[in-house]
């Protein structure tokens, strides 16, 4: 059974090796990463389900005993992770046929986006904090080259921030991982939690603490180390922005989690605090910036911010209910917001273009695109019956327990102003009627394409969208595996047995 | 020794952001190189500097002798330094592609458009 957890990472290396020998067969490109891509999605349900009967897989890779190899451990919490970033490897391939392959130079789209992959299920298995680190390098390498995939000129000036702004993130995270060798002499993350919770001044491993929140808090784009995100995100292809906003940023929050549940929370409350305030500064900022705008992928951008806010007051408030909660909306949010970007592709398929000045009318000539914008949209604002209602719900309960009245406060308003942002695209793109401005014609497409979406668009977004709707009406079924999950985190003992092999 | 390489390490530190600051996109990829270098010595003095033996194992033994160095450090550091002569080879072909796209170097130029 414990082999079984290498299967997340070998399937991403074999579809990388396959679509590199393809050379220029594109049916077989695609044909491969979209087999394995199904595969990986049924391991991580059988996963999932393994985890949840019999706890937690670990492995020793290369049969190393514990602190001194690098463990592999798949716990509730990762388990969930992997479902979701199996679930949008799979949508994304699907959608991604529909939309990269026109354009001549994406031929290594398939090679780059199955490094991705891998980069981000390394990093949700992986118990070793620098295996962490060299899994989060080939997952921005491979996303700096996704990013100026095309080279146009805006998606350069992108880059240029991206990469900057991840670069120093990974050297942070480097520089925190080598200092809290220094200071403990291990780094697996079970050998971490034990000795940290054994020892007393724990208090000296703190300026490490702050370096991998801050390393964390940029790859996850909190207030104030956001601004890389907006500048960036809307630039490449749609596909490879749904692919990015659905799973990297959340391993930033994953990471944050991980961390500060296992072993950094042990001196109590200036970690709350700051979690707690940092995270609705986050959700505010990124929900007014986002009613400012007028492009359709920077509105979602900047919501992206917003949304990773309310993770981490999840965390903030420190209480099963708040991590479940926020595990929940994490969930929630990966799902509706790959979604929304989806349809925001269909949307430029149809129209040539992200303004929303320039598009209008859709309700009448699209009325079943518009049914598949109104599922993520309302999702995200938090409608019931849609997920992110119950995602909502729980984190703002879980904020009135814990005697957080303003920060819950805050939490309802964000919700709000979400709403008002989402009912702006409603109206903009769907209602209003189409403004008299000339359709563009996109670079290498001849004039009189007909103006369809196709399947390999659309089903994607029909599958999302069917899972938001499933989230939210069978809460109960969804919101167990978070809750097992939080408990698992926030006693952390039966985590740490199962890598050392050791009870404390 | 450690505390001069320490200093080195502070100077590393401070050349990389004053460099990151600048406008030259050339001299950005020159302030990450630096950083990535302090951040590589950082890792390595942390480590702990030691005037003892390496640590091999001798033949029909299991363990190294006590008392000698600690090669961990040493084998995160090889890690980081591989990945950080790849990233410096994108940046580099980034930058180039950059400045041939947009045919400026200043990154204040770019706002205008």
């Amino acid at each position: 059974m414990e082999r079984l957890l290498i299967l997340p990472l070998v399937l991403p290396i074999l579809a990388m090796i396959l679509s590199l020998i393809s050379g220029r067969k594109l049916l077989f490109r695609q044909v491969s990463s979209f087999a394995l891509a199904a595969a990986q999605l049924v391991v991580s349900i059988v996963i999932l389900i393994i985890v949840y009967q019999d706890g937690i897989l670990v492995m020793q890779a290369g049969s190393w005993p514990a602190p001194y190899g690098i463990t592999l451990v798949i716990d509730m919490f990762s388990a969930i992770m992997l479902f979701f970033s199996g679930l949008i490897g799979f949508t994304a391939t699907l959608y991604a046929i529909g939309f990269i392959d026109r354009i001549p130079q994406n031929r290594h789209f398939y090679l780059l986006f199955n490094t991705l992959l891998l980069g981000v299920n390394g990093a949700f298995i992986t118990g070793d904090v620098f295996n962490l680190y060299v899994w989060f390098e080939i997952m921005i390498i491979s996303s700096f080259v996704l990013i100026t995939l095309g080279g146009e000129r805006k998606q350069l000036e992108g880059a240029i921030k991206y990469v900057t702004i991840n670069l120093v993130a990974s050297m942070i995270f480097l520089a925190a991982a080598g200092l809290l060798y220094g200071k403990t002499g291990t780094l697996n993350m079970a050998d971490l939690a034990y000795k940290l919770s054994v020892e007393p001044g724990a208090a000296i491993v703190n300026s490490s603490a702050m370096l991998f929140f801050i390393a964390f808090a940029i790859k996850a784009a909190i207030f104030p180390f956001f601004f890389w995100l907006p500048a960036s995100y809307h630039t490449p292809p749609v596909a490879v922005t749904a692919l990015f906003a659905g799973l990297l940023t959340k391993v930033g929050v994953y990471a944050m989690i991980r961390f500060f549940t296992l072993f950094f929370m042990n001196d109590g409350g200036q970690w709350k605090i700051l979690f707690l305030t940092l995270g609705s500064l986050t959700m505010i900022i990124g929900v007014l910036t986002a009613a400012s705008q007028y492009d359709l992928r920077k509105i979602l951008s900047f919501h992206i911010i917003s949304q990773i806010g309310y993770m981490l007051v999840g965390l903030g408030f420190f209480t099963p209910l708040g991590i479940a909660g926020s595990i929940y909306f994490m969930g929630h949010n990966i799902v509706a917001k790959t979604n929304a970007f989806f349809v925001a592709g269909i949307i430029w398929k149809l129209k040539g273009s992200y303004q929303l000045k320039e598009i209008g009318g859709l309700y009448k000539s699209h009325p079943f695109i518009a049914l598949l914008f109104l599922i993520p949209a309302f999702s995200l604002a938090g409608v019931p019956p849609l997920s992110g209602f119950f995602g909502k719900l729980v984190l703002i309960k879980a904020g009135f327990d814990s005697g957080n009245f303003l920060v819950a406060s805050i939490a309802l308003l964000v919700g709000l102003l979400t709403m008002f942002s989402m009912i702006k695209i409603w109206n903009e793109a769907f209602w209003k009627d189409q403004p008299e401005i000339p359709r563009q014609v996109r670079p290498g497409e001849v004039k009189d394409t007909p103006l369809k979406p196709g399947i390999f668009l659309v089903l994607p977004a029909v599958i999302l969208a069917g899972l938001s709707i499933a989230m939210g009406i069978a809460v109960g079924f969804f919101f167990k595996f978070a809750m097992i999950a939080a408990e698992q985190l926030l006693y952390p003992a039966e985590y740490i047995e199962a890598v050392l092999g050791k009870t404390f | 020794m450690v505390l001069i390489l320490a200093i080195v390490i502070g100077v590393l530190y401070a050349a990389g952001v004053y460099m990151l600051l600048r406008r030259s996109i050339v001299k950005l990829i020159l302030g990450l190189i630096f950083f990535s270098h302090a951040t590589n010595l950082l890792v390595f003095l942390s480590g702990g500097l030691s005037k003892v033996k390496p640590p091999f194992i001798a033949e029909g033994e299991k363990v190294a002798e006590t008392g000698s160095a600690d090669p961990m450090p040493q084998a995160l550091l090889l890690t980081a330094l591989v990945i950080g002569f790849g990233i410096t080879a994108y940046t580099l072909v980034l930058i180039y592609q950059f400045y041939k796209t947009t045919g400026t170097d200043d990154l204040d130029e770019l706002k205008e458009e």
